[in-house]
């Protein structure tokens, strides 16, 4: 490889690089001065994630590969990069007032997240079948030590145990689907793997790869029947870090999920659709049911998202630039609402404790109003009702699948959603139609105030204009599909 | 030109951040915020009046039409008016004040929060009769919800949580069904401009699907017989200006939604599904009247008596001539004065003695001489007496069936009859006989509030029941505008198929 050559390459992934050169040097900082800089870091963090995403808007435009073709920055990456920087950012914000009160603010927490954030960015501009399980490896090993980070109580440690476990099982399963897909087209790089499939066709030892690799990544966005880690991990994991799992990892991986599909197997999209929609639907179906009966929030948020990827997934199925428009509207928007639900579950804390379960909410629209109104607000959301933002989500999902055609799945769709609507509902319910429970420990903090009401604002006023998302969301989709 | 459609859409939205921005806590902030209600509901009516008189009634399509940029490609934000709308915006406006001045009372907890949500309905349910685009149409049609989950719910009775889930869930089921046929419609159409919907002639076999989907939608709201039981269980445990709303405006934008999308959109399938609808509708006539007959519950009892009547809406409606649908909006526009006012005149009694049974009344009218004739008026209104408005809107559409199903008309005539039946029993019940009861030997006539409540409803009942013509010159060109375009897919279609037939018989 010439200097020149190399030098292109580093400053295409420019943004990777700052990051990951930025996540050392705080790692040192936090090495030589211990714990009382912890809060410092989390802000040298969030600037230096700001950084990254300020050299990606300022990247250049098009696809460029680089790394011998192991790599690719391309609108759809660039996209996907900037929605995961901010799940992060937010993420380590809304975290900084729990970690205090639970006595877990060490330096550690940010550079986790940091560290995810990086392969997170690697696994969305992976070109390659080696560099998605680098990339995939080096955010979920940051993940497993985060869902344990409060190492002093059982549940966190299980939490992360049982993480790991299930995510090294998954990863062995993709691992050896990746191996039976370049034993059999002789490449793991995805323009090869694609011009193959688009010269030879579809063979049986290929098809099980697919399979394989599809059934990791499916545990990685936990989609049914790969779902059964969420719940658990959900709720032990301390409960920034739940909402960190919720947000950007899960955008990641269908990032990569959507690299894969439409990537090198888009030729074998008859073999993956019905993968696709069985697992959507029974996403859909699972999330909606499963949810009703759970009584701790954090659980009863694994569900939820289980039943939005079966959701988002249907954009998948859908296989054209407008679904995968629907997939990236729908991930932005789920992203924004779930980062303001999760500031008020953190506020749920009583006599120095976190308080989980959902009946502790009864009244809050007396103890406060404010809080009560921006999260029912969030609620109908989530259920998509109109104007708020979480319909938008739908709409464009929903529309591709109907313009494939694909309308009983649009249907099953809907049906799930008014199910779901339930339990959504019943929170609402708590808040607003019970007798008040005891007040919590205190309101929000600044940061966490503002987190909430500038997401409830960008969920409520989404309909005012929401082209620019639509469009460059769908700039990003057109992108994929070469 | 002002966008005064938009104007009068969102006006309330004005008084809402007026009420949030307002720093009074307690009584002072309570007064404060009904007062800002009452003060922007008036000039949302106000403006409703002025569009009114911008409105020509001659001219064919829509009017006040606004159009700008929004959700990219075809979908734009577009709203207007025509015959068919204009009344129901106007009805929308002249109701909500009377609501607020009904509550200024009988809400005393979270009296701020009360009103905003009010005020969020308002623009919701007026911007259902503006829209002119079904995205547009949908996100105003279906974000009612919310308000109105929240006012049963925080401020309803003492089975409010069962009955506002249960609102919320049947009308979401529907709901969602009508967005895949929106969703459809756009995908095959490549626009959702109503205007450019109703010229456009979707294939016989899709027509009936997209129909379905909007009945299932519309039919939940309206409702009809078997998807009803909502409404009785939403009216009881509402607060009073709630279940009018309820049935003064919610319910009419299922029948809005029949005649603007239903029949002009799918005419085949209208004229195949006919007959079912007519069966529908009759089935709803006499069970909903039978059911009425048997209530303890004057609330429930009027909820049932609503689902009567509109089961004469669907009627008219499906008639598809012009007596149908004529009878059929000014049926609409009449249930709104006249079930209104009586769930307004339950509210009067529930408020002093607070139950609704039936039994715990008896002699009234010794007690409350102005109450009892105000009840009067709106009792025979609901008979459909002549001389009230609940009379031209039964009879014409009576008319207009009898000209395409004598046997329907028949059936639906029993309806009246039995309607009689109640609503003159339930009368006799709570007004006559003796004052015999301890708790109501003190209860006090209408005051100043509730007169005023109550007077422009009289007024309007009374008013259009002896002379209609407003009405008529209002919806007169676009009902004729909307049958002769039905009229003209509809012999599109037969002249597509008779050449196959006349090919297979030789």
């Amino acid at each position: 490889m010439t200097d020149a050559q190399l030098l292109f390459d580093a400053t295409s992934f420019a943004p990777e690089l700052t990051l990951a050169i930025g996540a050392m040097l705080l790692l040192l900082v936090g090495v030589f001065s211990g714990d009382r800089f912890s809060e410092t870091i989390s802000w040298a963090s969030v600037a230096l994630i700001g950084l990254t995403a300020f050299f990606i808007v300022t990247g250049g435009a098009g696809r460029v590969l680089a790394f011998n073709g192991g790599m690719v920055a391309d609108p759809f990456g660039r996209f996907m990069k900037l929605t995961v920087l901010a799940g992060s950012a937010l993420a380590l914000l809304m975290s900084l007032e729990f970690l205090r009160a639970e006595k877990l603010a060490r330096f550690e927490y940010p550079l986790l997240v940091t560290l995810a954030t990086l392969g997170m960015l690697i696994m969305v501009s992976a070109n390659d079948l080696i560099v998605l399980y680098l990339g995939l490896e080096l955010q979920s090993l940051a993940l497993y030590v985060l869902a344990a980070f409060a190492r002093d109580t059982v549940r966190s440690s299980e939490a992360g145990l049982k993480y790991f476990v299930l995510g090294a099982l998954s990863s062995g399963m993709l691992l050896y689907g990746a191996s039976l897909i370049y034993g059999f087209t002789g490449s793991t790089n995805f323009d090869a793997i694609a011009s193959t499939i688009a010269a030879s066709g579809m063979s049986v030892g290929l098809i099980i790869g697919l399979v394989f690799l599809l059934a990791g990544l499916a545990f990685k966005i936990s989609a049914v029947p790969f779902h059964m880690w969420a719940p658990d991990v959900y709720e032990g994991s301390p409960t920034p870090v739940t909402a960190f799992f919720a947000g950007a990892p899960k955008i990641a991986a269908m990032a990569l999920f959507l690299r894969v599909v439409f990537g090198p197997f888009a030729g074998a999209q008859h073999q993956w659709f019905q993968i696709i929609a069985l697992i959507s639907v029974a996403s859909m179906i699972l999330g909606a049911v499963a949810a009703i009966g759970q009584s701790n929030i954090k659980r009863l948020m694994a569900y939820s998202s289980i039943g939005h990827m079966g959701y988002a997934l249907i954009g998948f199925a859908a296989a054209s630039p407008a679904g995968v428009q629907g997939v990236l509207v729908y991930l932005v928007i789920y992203l924004a609402t779930i980062v303001g639900t999760f500031v008020v579950i953190m506020m749920m804390r009583r006599n120095g404790q976190a308080i989980e379960d959902i009946a502790e909410l009864s009244g809050l629209s007396e103890r406060d109003p404010t809080s009560a109104y921006l999260l029912a607000i969030l609620m109908f959301s989530l259920i998509g009702i109109p104007p708020l933002a979480g319909f938008w989500g739908k709409w464009f999902v929903f529309l591709a699948a109907i313009d494939a055609k694909l309308y009983w799945l649009a249907v099953v769709g809907f049906v799930t959603s008014v199910v779901g609507a339930y339990y959504y509902l019943n929170i609402v319910r708590l808040m607003f139609f019970e007798a008040p429970a005891q007040p919590f420990e205190k309101p929000l903090g600044t940061v966490n105030a503002a987190l909430l009401a500038g997401t409830t604002a960008f969920v409520l006023l989404f309909v005012v204009a929401p082209a620019p998302l639509a469009d460059a969301a769908l700039t990003a989709a057109q992108s994929l599909f070469k | 030109m002002m966008p005064l459609l938009s104007a009068i859409v969102f006006f309330p939205l004005l008084g809402v951040l007026l009420i949030v921005g307002m720093a009074r806590e307690g009584e002072e902030g309570d007064r404060l915020a009904r007062q800002i209600s009452l003060w922007t509901t008036l000039v949302v009516f106000g403006f409703s009046l002025y569009a009114w008189y911008l409105f020509d009634p001659a001219k064919h399509g829509f009017q006040l039409a606004e159009n700008a940029a929004w959700l990219g490609g075809t979908i734009r934000y577009r709203m207007g008016v025509d015959g068919i709308s204009l009344p129901f915006v106007i009805l929308t406006a002249f109701l909500m004040p009377l609501c607020i001045l009904a509550s200024w009372e009988s809400i005393e907890k979270r009296v701020k929060e009360y009103m905003i949500a009010f005020l969020i309905l308002e623009t919701l349910m007026i911007g259902v009769f503006t829209a002119l685009d079904l995205v547009v149409f949908y996100l105003f049609f279906e974000g009612g919800l919310i308000p109105m989950f929240l006012i049963i719910g925080i401020w309803g009775g003492p089975r409010r949580v069962y009955a506002t889930f249960k609102f919320f869930l049947y009308t979401l089921l529907g709901s969602v069904l009508m967005l895949v046929a929106i969703m459809a419609m756009y995908v095959t159409a490549g626009t959702t401009d109503v205007a450019a919907l109703m010229a456009y002639h979707f294939p016989r076999e899709m027509q009936n699907w997209l129909f379905l989907a909007f009945l299932a939608s519309f039919a939940v709201k309206l409702p009809m017989w078997p998807v009803h039981t909502w409404l009785p269980d939403a009216h009881v445990e509402a607060p009073t200006a709630g279940s009018v709303i309820l049935a003064g405006v919610l319910l009419k934008m299922g029948g809005y939604g029949f005649l603007r999308f239903s029949l002009p959109m799918f005419p085949d399938a209208s004229l195949m599904f006919a007959p079912m609808m007519f069966t529908l509708s009759v089935v709803a006539i006499i069970y909903a009247s039978l059911v009425a007959l048997a209530q303890e519950d004057i609330k429930k009892l009027i909820a049932y008596s609503s689902v009567a009547h509109m089961g004469f809406v669907t009627m008219g409606l499906f008639a598809l001539n012009r007596q149908g649908v004529d009878g059929a909006v000014v049926q609409m526009i009449s249930h709104g004065f006249i079930s209104a006012a009586l769930f307004l005149c339950v509210g009067v009694i529930y408020d002093r003695m607070h139950t609704r049974e039936i039994k715990a009344y008896g002699g009234l009218v010794q007690r409350m001489p102005i109450y009892a004739a105000v009840f009067m008026v709106f009792t025979l209104g609901n008979v459909g007496l002549p001389g009230t408005t609940g009379f031209i809107g039964e009879f014409l559409s009576l008319v207009g069936v009898f000209q395409v199903n004598t046997w329907v008309a028949i059936f639906a005539t029993t309806g009246i009859i039995l309607s009689a039946g109640y609503a003159l029993w339930l009368y006799g019940r709570v007004m006559f006989g003796a004052l015999d009861k301890a708790s109501l030997q003190q209860i006090p006539d209408l005051g100043f509030r509730e007169v005023v409540v109550m007077a422009p409803l009289v007024a309007a009942t009374l008013y259009f029941g002896l002379y209609p013509k407003p009405i008529f010159e209002l919806t007169g060109t676009a009902v004729e505008e909307t049958l002769t375009g039905i009229k003209s897919k509809l012999a599109n279609t037969a002249a597509a198929e008779t050449p196959t037939r006349t090919a297979a018989t030789p």
